[in-house]
């Protein structure tokens, strides 16, 4: 027996093992749910912390980068950060959107951001020191979003997987973008390959840490990974993504900063693959639980642009109500 | 080619004054009022990035000294700087920088359409895209100006304030400096104050529709094409140009 209201707020009553077993019938025949579906409260739960952090990183994630568009070393440069900042609203405001349709208002998560109650991803709480941290975030953080992001596509919510095929395709884009800021830095000038070095070394460990805690203390992966909104565990991600990177490096002439760090030919099932050295667990406990070294600042950026955009929005708010109630009058006169 | 040093000079001003105001609509990026304008503030400051460099590189071809968008973007001083005083103003509140736009893009839009015309085709080419784009930046602040000029008590008041602060500052879109005359009057580029009444027009119609009083202004403040700006172009610069002043050279 459930009941639920099409915009999700009347929560199921109960839920038989029919019911789960049905739904779980459905995700196994990898049948996409709709919004209008029915589904566990979990499911929806779940799907609602994940789409609405994956936002709030969206957003959030402009400031670091948005931190170097006036700054740009070139006005092609300059163009280049500025379309890729607004793709990341972009991919925000679809979020926002895929998460709408699970019953949650935009308000309602901006104000879980703005108040601190809900996450966003750890890394963008460290500082863009330099223009070759543009490079950086391009070229790690992009790439490690799309290792988490691809399976994403397959994600059994329909509305979340079709969003992410979208922002895949934009993703790879500024990945390469990234790439391409490195190899210029890299071909450059002395202090120019050691701006880049610096950014890799400071990038390096955040990035691994985009993938999570390790498989043996992920709270949420084994419920997630049997409903299909996740399809690989956090650290064959990590893994997959350090397998790739280390390459690229190794082609900018870039030393990762790990010592530990070593060609292992037994790894994914005799291919071979890289062993890294420890992660520091404790470093990514403090920076997402909000001690990371930009977190309040990144937050109270957020506050201010919306405290201030405040008088803006009631304003359109105001001009619309009079506008439809002026519509109302004239087609009343007329008719 | 005839008046080459005019045109080069005009086509500067041209580029100065999308650049810095791409600039600032660039600043807004991340912190705007809402996820819809900080989506569209940047659009149009990606149009306007995209005129300036096609203008540099025209202006840099018509020089012949092999200078190129980024020389000319990065290695010139305030003083060397043409754009008029309006583009350069601080963003401000939200009303601020949509009346900025309106005045501005107002003016660009009727600009712009005039320039198709030009005898140039290099000019013709840049203000056939710029037109429309121009065109379309009008059409947003003018809905915008509407809005908040309608809105609230509040919104109304930012915006009769806003209004009044940056009225001063659009005299000089309708003057010519001597190198611009010399290019309208070979009808390379439109002259400059023959637009004045169509921007009155067009722009005291948005105002009035908006509830807004017209500003009235004694004195009008110019200075621009002459390299005489306010103190805020410099600061505008030097973050802008740091980056390539500190790296003599390289590339990026």
């Amino acid at each position: 027996m459930y009941s639920q209201a099409l915009d999700g707020k009347v929560a199921v009553k109960s839920e038989s093992m029919d019911f789960l077993e049905e739904f779980q019938k459905r995700i196994d025949a990898e049948e996409k749910i709709e919004p209008m579906d029915a589904m566990p409260a979990g499911y929806r739960k779940t799907l609602v912390r994940q789409i609405s952090q994956h936002a709030h990183s969206e957003i959030v994630g402009m400031l670091p980068e948005g931190n170097w568009i006036t700054r740009a070393p070139s006005l092609r440069r300059k163009i280049a950060l500025l379309a890729k900042v607004q793709d990341e609203c972009g991919h925000g405001l679809y979020l926002y959107a895929a998460a709408e349709t699970l019953g949650v208002s935009r308000e309602e998560m901006t104000e879980d951001l703005l108040e601190g109650r809900a996450k966003y991803s750890s890394i963008f709480n460290y500082p863009t020191l330099s223009w070759a941290d543009i490079g950086a975030i391009g070229w790690l953080v992009d790439s490690a979003a799309i290792m988490n992001q691809i399976p994403l596509c397959r994600c059994s919510y329909g509305p979340y997987a079709r969003a992410m095929v979208r922002i895949c395709k934009e993703e790879s884009f500024h990945q390469r973008q990234g790439f391409e800021i490195m190899l210029a830095l890299c071909r450059g000038t002395d202090r120019q390959r050691e701006m880049a070095q610096d950014a890799l070394n400071r990038w390096w460990w955040p990035s691994l840490m985009m993938f999570g805690p390790p498989d043996s203390e992920s709270r949420h992966s084994d419920q997630s990974m049997t409903w299909k909104i996740k399809r690989f565990s956090n650290d064959s991600l990590r893994r997959k993504f350090i397998d790739a990177t280390v390459k690229q490096a190794e082609f900018l002439g870039l030393d990762v900063p790990d010592p530990d760090l070593k060609w292992d030919p037994d790894l994914n099932g005799g291919e071979g693959g890289f062993r890294h050295g420890a992660i520091d667990w404790e470093e990514f406990r403090r920076v997402i639980s909000g001690f990371g070294p930009m977190a309040k600042e990144r937050l109270a950026a957020r506050r201010k642009a919306w405290e201030d955009g405040a008088w803006v929005r009631e304003a359109a708010r105001a001009h619309a109500a009079k506008t439809r109630s002026a519509n109302r009058r004239d087609s009343a006169v007329s008719s | 080619m005839k008046n080459a040093n005019e045109l080069f000079a005009a086509l500067l001003e041209l580029a100065d004054d999308h650049l810095v105001l791409g600039h600032r609509l660039s600043e807004w990026c991340g912190h705007a009022p809402s996820l819809e304008e900080d989506l569209a503030l940047p659009n149009l400051a990606l149009d306007l990035l995209g005129t300036a460099r096609e203008l540099y590189a025209s202006a840099g071809a018509i020089e012949g000294r092999g200078r190129c968008e980024d020389s000319l973007v990065f290695f010139r001083d305030e003083r060397e700087f043409r754009n008029c005083l309006l583009v350069e103003r601080p963003n401000g509140d939200f009303a601020c920088t949509v009346l900025r736009q309106f005045y501005f893009s107002t003016f660009m839009k009727e600009y712009w359409r005039r320039a198709k015309m030009s005898a140039s085709e290099t000019i013709r080419g840049i203000a056939g895209r710029a037109a429309n784009e121009a065109s379309y930046h009008a059409r947003y602040a003018s809905e915008w100006t509407i809005r908040l000029g309608d809105g609230t008590r509040e919104s109304r008041s930012r915006m009769d304030a806003a209004a009044c602060e940056l009225y001063r500052f659009t005299g000089e879109l309708f003057l010519s400096s001597d190198a611009a005359s010399a290019c309208e009057r070979d009808d390379l580029l439109p002259n400059r104050a023959a637009i004045r009444n169509e921007w009155l027009e067009a722009s005291s119609r948005i105002i009035e529709a908006a509830g807004l009083d017209f500003p009235k202004e004694e004195f009008f403040l110019e200075g621009g094409r002459q390299g005489k700006h306010s103190e805020c172009l410099g600061h505008l610069l030097a973050e802008m140009q740091y980056l390539q002043r500190s790296h003599p050279g390289a590339k990026w």
